[in-house]
């Protein structure tokens, strides 16, 4: 009579816990904090949250059951692959079931002749690659973390890399998705066979965030490995030109298979840091890779040197061996971390917009830097104008952190009004859920939770990401209203 | 002027919308008509786009073209043909006046898909009007964009039956400098595996398509890209299995009559239809007598045949697919199509696409029956 109660959310803790529990091993179902904090943020960790509890089934008998107690108990679900999400996609909710699919590793099947492999949604993006490297073949798409990174989040958030204007995001070489409603039923999304009946869900599946359901094997599209690469290292004494120079490979009929661009902040951190061999007194520098036969190579290096120099280039060097084109890469590859050694944190962008708007955003970034008071650095895939500015800033510092995220607001919108969009790769997650509301109008939001529904009635899996509510974006209208005007108010809203 | 007319198009359709909504009526929208043969018999009112015209946008470095339903398929093609740019999904017209609209309404795709990819896998943003009648915008013109869930993608293929389409921005490539086709006489089993073990390796293979019965037929392999790696993929073939060069002319009308079915091959006979099965590429030959036209590394195989609905859904399932009746006499009661419901994986999914259609069109004025 006189006892206190226990907290609302412990019991809902021990309701869950005792549900699942039949079924889990022991060592499948975390809830003690000791055991669920490596879960509470993904590879955004400025924003953290502790679970009720974590699941790691091992069959896809499991998470069916998994899905059909949560669905029956109400409790809402995070799905998690390697946690290396940029946009706390996979930020648990106080309230909710982390589900990791970690356990589910294997490669199931590898036909070289229909260049196709089954692979589990727990299979890291480059183990694909390294396990069909023995027939010539590998798997295309390779977001920057492509050696942590599961296939499974890669469905999730449609994750590219640095080859996608020639061979495609994730949508293209999934050919199919093998997944469970949140009723428990398994369904397959696309086919082995071409255009799948009905809807095209399968195209909708794909970049879902983990909202739709809970995907648990992945035949991806293998292809032949080219025989040789070469890549370009174009420097500029200006960022209009280079940006130009993007504009005009891909005039002169050219795609290639790589085209990278980085300022000169980077470049310079970059080069203290791995050694990459880059021009740090050149504005910006491009990297152009050409790959596939050796005729084929020289072909077309030839042609994007010649475009290069007509854009203005004012030093070019080929990669001359293997070794030297993976040295080039190397700096583009490790701008993450090399912006880490620089600055106590960063904050990483991904806005799209025309490659024709590449400079006038580079300027806005310029002034955007004194405008907040902290230091940008730019690395993008140019040849799709996918933009990734680092924002250098001292998460001890709580102020710097708030300008750091208004200056991340900024470029986004600036990218939406530019003709671009908030995100290219790394997915809406809890990060943009705010901007969601400057992209897209009422009408298309409740589209939006149209599809949510379709899937999944109770909005149960992962709810509270990437489609904000109505009352979400009204509470961000009036927030965004600073001097009695909105930022961008050319930008239809709400 | 341009634009007052299409806003004049736009008004009118809200007000066919609203109309067909207050009166419980149908919409069947239409482009010119060349592929009304195609798909299920729709009930409802006729709409057409083709008072919705123009290209909106093209910007021949950006790699996107946008451009209103009502507007020709040629001319968009044209437009990109001048800056040596294409649609590299090479869509069948089926008739002159083939509108976007109508292209990507019924999502079909030609001879460079198995390669370059579907038509789906090239449009980048859609602009639509849904069944209430709003004016609602997905994707976008750039390469990359995740944010929010890919509806403009839902849109190819749903035959008019989500919602209307209004502008739709699709991606360009350019056109490869070079391009031979080689024929090889090989029998069927054979050629599918032939084809796919090319396909494993570095080679700018870019349609290939198998046409003959069982034990005797003609594979044709396109190669197409940069001057030197096509000849030396020419070269390196033809060391491995004779075969004889089409010339540029042969080639180019060759693909076409494929695209466009006016090869000999997809003409039938009374009482015949034409099956589209698509399958897994790499099972074995359809066991039909007669002749078949494998496409896209044997993903799609066209049968001419007098089977019912039934037989061809059970062996599209024993290879791995699904069977369209693509032309031919429509049976009454029986959907052209392979249902959702007919396989156990994706039969929960109907209800799915239920609610999904009654998002887009809560007054399912747009189903108007032309797919399941």
């Amino acid at each position: 009579m006189n006892s206190i109660a226990p907290p609302p959310l412990l019991v809902r803790q021990q309701e869950l816990v005792s549900a699942l529990r039949p079924f889990l091993a022991e060592d499948a179902l975390l809830w003690e904090p000791e055991d669920t904090i490596p879960y509470e943020c993904d590879g955004l960790a400025a924003y953290r949250q502790m679970p009720l509890a974590v699941a790691l089934p091992q069959t896809e008998e499991q998470v069916v059951q998994i899905l059909k107690v949560c669905n029956k108990l109400n409790v809402p679900i995070v799905p998690r692959g390697a946690g290396t999400g940029l946009s706390g996609g996979a930020m648990p909710i106080a309230e909710g079931l982390v589900l990791s699919l970690a356990k589910f590793k294997k490669i199931i099947n590898i036909d070289p002749i229909a260049r196709t492999a089954i692979v589990q949604p727990g299979v890291r993006n480059l183990a694909i690659s390294e396990a069909v490297a023995k027939h010539n073949l590998y798997y295309a798409p390779d977001p920057s973390s492509q050696i942590a990174c599961s296939i499974g989040g890669n469905v999730s958030e449609n994750s590219g890399g640095v080859h996608c204007l020639k061979y495609g995001l994730t949508l293209h070489n999934v050919l199919r998705v093998r997944a469970i409603l949140i009723s428990g039923e398994i369904v397959e999304f696309g086919g082995l066979a071409p255009d799948a009946p009905g809807l095209d869900m399968h195209a909708v599946f794909i970049g879902s965030e983990g909202m739709l359901a809970m995907v648990t094997e992945v035949p991806v599209k293998l292809v032949p490995k080219p025989q040789v690469a070469k890549v370009i290292m174009a420097s500029f004494d200006d960022i209009g030109k280079g940006g130009q120079a993007v504009a005009d490979i891909i005039a002169a009929g050219i795609i290639p298979a790589g085209l990278e661009m980085m300022d000169q902040p980077a470049t310079r951190a970059v080069e203290e840091f791995v050694h990459a061999g880059y021009d740090i007194n050149a504005a910006t520098i491009l990297l152009c890779e050409s790959d596939g036969t050796p005729e084929e190579v020289e072909e077309e290096i030839s042609k994007m040197s010649a475009v290069l120099k007509a854009s203005g280039a004012t030093h070019l060097e080929v990669s001359q061996t293997e070794a030297q084109r993976l040295q080039f890469w190397s700096g583009r590859k490790n701008a993450f971390p090399a912006a880490g050694r620089i600055s106590p944190d960063y904050y990483c962008m991904d806005g799209t917009i025309p490659r024709r708007q590449i400079s006038e955003l580079l300027n806005r970034i310029k002034d955007m830097e004194s405008k907040y008071n902290l230091r940008c650095m730019n690395v993008f895939h140019a040849g799709d104008g996918n933009m990734h500015p680092l924002i250098l800033f001292n998460g001890a510092d709580h102020d710097e952190w708030l300008r750091a995220e208004e200056f991340g607001s900024d470029i986004l919108e600036t990218c939406v009004e530019l003709g671009g969009t908030i995100t290219g790769e790394h997915g809406v997650g809890i990060e943009k859920i705010n901007s969601m509301c400057v992209q897209f109008g009422e009408g298309e939001r409740d589209i939006f939770w149209g599809v949510k529904e379709a899937f999944d009635p109770k909005r149960l899996l992962n709810p509270d990401k990437a489609i904000p509510t109505l009352n979400r974006c009204a509470e961000y209208g009036r927030m965004r209203i600073s001097n009695g005007q909105l930022p961008h108010p050319e930008i239809e809203r709400f | 002027m341009t634009v007052q007319t299409s806003t004049q198009a736009i008004e009118q359709f809200r007000e066919a919308i609203n109309h067909a909504r207050n009166t419980g009526g149908k919409i069947a929208i239409e482009g010119s008509n060349t592929k009304s043969w195609y798909g299920d018999q729709p009930t409802g009112v006729a709409l057409s786009t083709k008072s919705y015209s123009g290209i909106v946008d093209y910007q021949p470095e950006e790699l996107v073209i946008t451009a209103r339903a009502g507007t020709p398929l040629s001319e968009v093609e044209q437009v990109l043909a001048q800056k040596n740019q294409m649609f590299a999904f090479e869509p069948p017209y089926f008739g002159t006046n083939a509108t976007i609209g109508g292209m990507v309404a019924c999502g079909l795709a030609g001879p460079g898909r198995a390669q370059a990819g579907n038509l789906r896998d090239f449009v980048l943003g859609a602009d639509i009007m849904d069944g209430t009648g709003r004016v609602l915008s997905f994707g976008g013109k750039v390469m990359k964009n995740v944010a929010g869930y890919d509806v403009s993608r839902l849109i190819p293929g749903s035959m008019g039956t989500l919602a209307l389409l209004l502008d739709v921005s699709i991606k360009v490539l350019p056109k490869p400098a070079a391009s031979r086709t080689l024929c090889f006489e090989l029998p069927q089993d054979r050629a599918i595996v032939q084809m796919n073990t090319w396909a494993s390796q570095p080679l700018p293979i870019s349609a290939s398509a198998w046409i003959g019965k069982a034990s005797q037929g003609l594979l044709f392999i396109r190669l197409a890209g940069a001057n030197a790696a096509v000849e030396a993929a020419t070269k390196k073939l033809q060391q491995e299995i004779h075969g004889t060069e089409m010339t540029p002319t042969q080639a180019l009308s060759f693909w076409a009559s494929l695209r466009e079915q006016e090869h000999s091959f997809f003409q039938l006979a009374a009482g015949q239809s034409l099956w589209r099965f698509a399958v897994n590429p790499m099972s074995g030959p359809i066991d039909l007598p007669g002749e078949t036209c494998l496409e896209w590394l044997g993903g799609q195989r066209w049968v001419k045949s007098s089977m019912t609905t039934s037989e061809a859904h059970a062996l599209a399932a024993k290879h791995g697919g699904h069977a369209t009746q693509f032309k031919g006499d429509r049976v009454a009661g029986t959907s052209v199509f392979t249902s959702l419901l007919d396989n156990p994986l994706t039969a929960p999914l109907n209800a799915v696409q239920k609610q999904l259609r009654a998002a887009f069109d809560p007054d399912g004025i747009f189903q108007t029956g032309r797919m399941p």
